[in-house]
């Protein structure tokens, strides 16, 4: 007997295959893959009691109320409040990543000035202190040397308290240079000026909920338009009462995809089908006689003219959509069920749109006497509730100032901003006629079209002085930041300006303390303020903001912090014999045929017209995307970092491209690499470009993915209102 | 040296190298049975005994005592909150209410109260259902909605009369009633383990599919 190698290999090889018959090899492999997950450095969620806290979502106008759920102090969900008018416990992608706003790498975590060249990035902080005293030290400069109208601020919107101590402390300075950041409530607010003749300034609203026919140029329903979650509430319930909707739209969006028919019209050519729409509705005595016969005027001309210069024949030439098709949607419109309403505004509504599109659409509303009715369009009354914004001593300070941007002049009367014209305006000059900007709440380097013209025209302002949060691209360009608190760690009014058919007044509530060293900008303004003194600071009498909203409030104070918003649930409009204003007190229709200007680009050198594609999962806003919603963005609008663009096959295959390859894509501003993407539910001749995408500024998670909208296209200036109404440009698009 | 250079050389040279082999195969055999047998005892019998630590809860606690006292069985004190979230295992709040001071002679009512009641700190019970936090998991929607027994997953522990020790397991840190005491995985009762192929095979039992994975890997 002999023990050799071979019994211990035996021994060995007997040990191995003994380990397989216990349970030790799998219970070691099942334990090792836990150990891995409890390893220290894997960042696990505090444990905690668990609870919610209510505010108001400031990401987009929509002004839906939000639940903030916590973990001890720490912000883990955002939810959508049950109890809230707006969005009654819905909320959308960018709303619920609140959260990675607030504790994102993208913050300004400090007062910042700038040391190196604009757009380099080099900043070094410095005290609230200093900072404000700086600020201080060139408002003094402008004040001693006169030219208190050099200085000029852009807000997000004129509504609610912050703007208003913004635009009260450039009055009382002596600037009347407050500019907000266009939309398409711009066009809506002229056009009840106009139309209804009143000169106080109206807020547009749709009665959604009750209405049985919608009638959309272009509008992106479900895409953000208006107050999003609501109208993607409103789209649900249209489809359970089986409404109907029709979408006048170039491309199948999700909006015309969810629609009960998509009339593709030329683009461009909106504002011909609503008159040929009125057309036929007058031709056929479809139209209300009771609206039209005693609560308007100006009825027979306007009817003189639509049946002249936009019968049927002449829209389908213009349109391209078939006659018969005209003549059924109009009858559709005129007789649909106990209520339709028409609406516009591009897309998200971001942009003003032409004085002619929004007027033609809305004598559409009026003709079938659907003004101020349960399921109509509605003029709703503000709630009117800053009385120190209207006071006379600060209107008598800028009294006989002229604005830089023309709005309200006798040249653009029924606009009370035109911040679009405000770098053209800038860049004509030798000197910057504005010496020193304020921006708060917007981007415009960004969100204004013609990226490049705009930074030049920044460049030439000697002092900029950002109040972001965030380090967006106008920030990127400013002299000195003075980072506000964002939203869930704030007290501000928010009154929505959504298309909403009652008033609703929201509160943020600081939710956190402010996890960095910022300050609101209510407070900052108020230290500016008193730092100025004299009528500037006798101007503000209020401690801090909370004290100036607080007292604002008054009444509502105790309801919006316990509910988190004011609204008057019994709100009705007023009816026809008090809703207008004018000479009689009635709706004025109109017979002049207004100009259009023309699409940037010449034909022969950019065959083919780039649109704008927008959708709830990019934020084209002031505020950027989230790294969540970043993720949610299809392959087809970005792939990789390249920016996808949607063409229609024939036209594609014309130009010589292939489906998913690169090409390059040239307007008269500028040209960027894209892949293409072949969309049989594009019209020929059109591209369309993801709108949003292309961010210069912004961190790692939204910086250089994709290429932006605005860079490419231009500015195009309604001649009546002077706003941007900017759709889309020539362009042309070759394989590399 | 090849077979056919013994059958050349007239040798015999069958019987002494068989014998030679036969003893040699035997050694083998016995070695590869040891190595087995030794393995199977360290994977049945060490292995487990190593693998758990033995932890003792800071005292004991009586379910039973206290069960006869409440009038909603087990969520008299392992409630669920107004907004319909599990609270887990009381707190020194909840137990503080009627154990202000002793209640009864028993030495763990006597470390509660004079450890932890007078010094307002919570107790740092051991707990033996935790589960890693990659997990979701609603006691809502199983006892509120599904109206499952908590004992369906946790054992009768309301009549038990004394706190069982809890071993650890000491490369994940969690509790041995997770994987179950068989080390095999098996189990006879529904809550002799808490993995997930058992909630996996309820779910497909009552619901015709275990679910989706992020239903409960958000």
């Amino acid at each position: 007997m002999k023990i050799d190698r071979r019994s211990f290999l035996a021994l060995g090889i007997g040990a191995a295959a003994g380990t397989a018959f216990t349970p030790l090899p799998w219970k070691l492999t099942d334990d090792l893959s836990i150990w891995t997950q409890n390893w220290p450095w894997t960042p696990v969620p505090e444990d905690g009691d668990a609870y919610y806290d209510h505010s108001v979502c400031t990401l987009c106008p929509g002004g839906c109320g939000i639940l903030v759920r916590k973990i001890n102090d720490r912000i883990v969900k955002i939810e959508g409040m049950p109890s809230h008018p707006v969005n009654r416990g819905g909320i959308c992608a960018l709303g619920i990543s609140g959260p990675q706003l607030l504790y994102g790498p993208d913050r300004v975590i400090a007062p910042m000035k700038r040391s190196g060249a604009r757009g380099e990035g080099k900043w070094t902080t410095l005290s609230w202190d200093d900072a404000i005293a700086e600020v201080l030290d060139r408002l003094k400069k402008l004040e001693a040397d006169n030219k208190t109208e050099h200085l000029a601020c852009i807000c997000d919107t004129d509504r609610g308290t912050v703007p208003q101590l913004f635009k009260r402390m450039l009055s009382l300075f002596g600037s009347p240079n407050f500019m907000t950041t266009p939309s398409m409530y711009d066009s809506y607010e002229a056009v009840l000026k106009k139309m209804h003749g009143r000169k106080d300034t109206l807020d547009i609203g749709f009665d959604f909920e009750n209405t049985d026919f919608i009638l959309s140029f272009g509008s992106g329903v479900i895409e953000g338009w208006g107050s999003p979650v609501r109208m993607i509430m409103a789209n649900s319930a249209w489809k359970t009462k089986k409404a109907k909707q029709i979408q006048i739209e170039q491309r199948l969006s999700n909006t015309a995809a969810s629609s009960n028919g998509l009339f593709a019209v030329k683009p461009g050519t909106e504002a011909d089908l609503a008159l040929g729409l009125a057309c036929v509705i007058m031709e056929e005595e479809l139209y209300d006689k009771a609206f039209t016969g005693a609560y308007s005027t100006g009825f027979p001309e306007f009817r003189n003219m639509v049946t002249k210069n936009y019968n049927p024949d002449v829209v389908a030439e213009k349109t391209g959509i078939e006659r018969h098709l005209i003549i059924e949607l109009a009858r559709h419109f005129a007789s649909a069920g106990t209520s339709s309403l028409a609406i516009c505004g591009r897309g998200k509504g971001q942009t003003a749109g032409s004085m002619m599109e929004f007027m033609a659409v809305h004598s559409l509303n009026a003709l079938v006497g659907k003004i101020n009715t349960p399921g109509g369009v509605w003029s709703v009354e503000h709630p009117d509730y800053i009385p120190w914004a209207k006071e006379m001593n600060v209107r008598a300070a800028i009294a006989g100032k002229k604005r830089i941007d023309e709005a309200g002049s006798p040249v653009y009367p029924d606009s009370l901003s035109l911040l679009n014209r405000l770098p053209s305006k800038i860049l004509e000059s030798k000197e910057s006629p504005i010496e020193m900007l304020f921006v708060s709440n917007a981007n415009p380097a960004y969100t204004l079209a013609g990226t490049d013209k705009v930074i030049e025209a920044l460049g030439k302002i000697p002092f900029i002085v950002s109040f972001s949060s965030y380090m967006d691209e106008t920030a990127d360009q400013a002299d000195l930041i003075l980072p506000n608190h964002i939203y869930l760690e704030r007290y501000q009014d928010v009154p929505v300006r959504g298309g909403l058919a009652r008033p609703v007044i929201g509160l943020t509530r600081p939710v956190v303390e402010p996890q960095y060293d910022t300050m609101h900008s209510g407070d900052v303004v108020l230290k500016l303020a008193k730092g100025l003194g004299g009528q500037v600071g006798e101007g503000f009498p209020w401690d801090d903001y909370k004290d100036c909203l607080e007292k604002t409030m008054a009444d509502r104070w105790k309801e919006l912090e316990e509910t988190g918003f004011w609204t008057d649930e019994a709100y009705q409009p007023k009816p026809w014999a008090g809703a207008f204003g004018g000479t009689y007190g009635k709706f004025a229709f109109s017979d002049t045929i207004l100009p259009l200007p023309d699409l940037e680009g010449d034909v022969k050198d950019y065959p083919l017209i780039l649109i704008p594609k927008e959708s709830m999962r990019i934020s084209s806003s002031h505020i950027g995307d989230t790294p969540f919603t970043v993720k949610t963005v299809p392959d087809t609008e970005l792939k990789g970092k390249t920016l996808v663009i949607e063409i229609n096959p024939r036209t594609g295959k014309e130009q010589g491209l292939a489906d998913g390859k690169d090409a390059v894509l040239k307007t008269p501003l500028g040209q960027v690499r894209v892949k293409v993407s072949f969309f049989e539910g594009i019209m020929p001749g059109l591209m369309a470009m993801p709108k949003g995408l292309g961010h210069t500024a912004y961190g790692k998670y939204l910086k250089g993915k994709g290429a932006s909208y605005n860079a490419l296209v231009g500015p195009m200036e309604d001649p009546v209102s002077g706003q941007d109404i900017s759709w889309g440009i020539r362009a042309r698009i070759s394989r590399v | 040296m090849t077979t056919s250079d013994h059958k050349a050389k007239g040798d015999a040279p069958d019987k002494a190298p068989k014998g030679r082999e036969g003893s040699s195969f035997g050694i083998i055999v016995s070695f590869f049975l040891i190595g087995f047998g030794l393995s199977m005892a360290v994977g049945w019998i060490a292995f487990p005994k190593l693998l758990y630590s033995e932890k003792q809860q800071p005292f004991d606690f009586n379910h039973a005592i206290h069960m006869d006292l409440v009038d909603e069985g087990c969520e008299s004190c392992h409630l669920f909150r107004e907004d319909g979230t599990y609270a887990g295992v009381p707190t020194l709040d909840q137990c503080s209410g009627c154990h202000e001071d002793a209640q009864s002679d028993s030495p763990d009512e006597e470390i509660f109260v004079n450890e932890y009641v007078a010094n307002q700190q919570e107790v740092p019970w051991l707990i033996y259902s935790k589960q890693p936090d990659c997990v979701f998991f609603s006691h809502a929607v199983h006892v509120k909605t599904a109206e499952m027994e908590c004992a369906e997953c946790h054992g009768d522990i309301g009549t038990s009369e004394s706190l069982k020790v809890y071993r650890e397991n000491r490369i994940t840190g969690y509790s041995q009633d997770i994987w179950g005491a068989n080390i095999a995985g098996l189990k006879k009762n529904t809550w002799d383990r808490m993995k997930m192929d058992d909630c996996g095979s309820c779910h497909l039992e009552r619901m015709g599919s275990k679910g989706p994975c992020f239903q409960c890997h958000k």
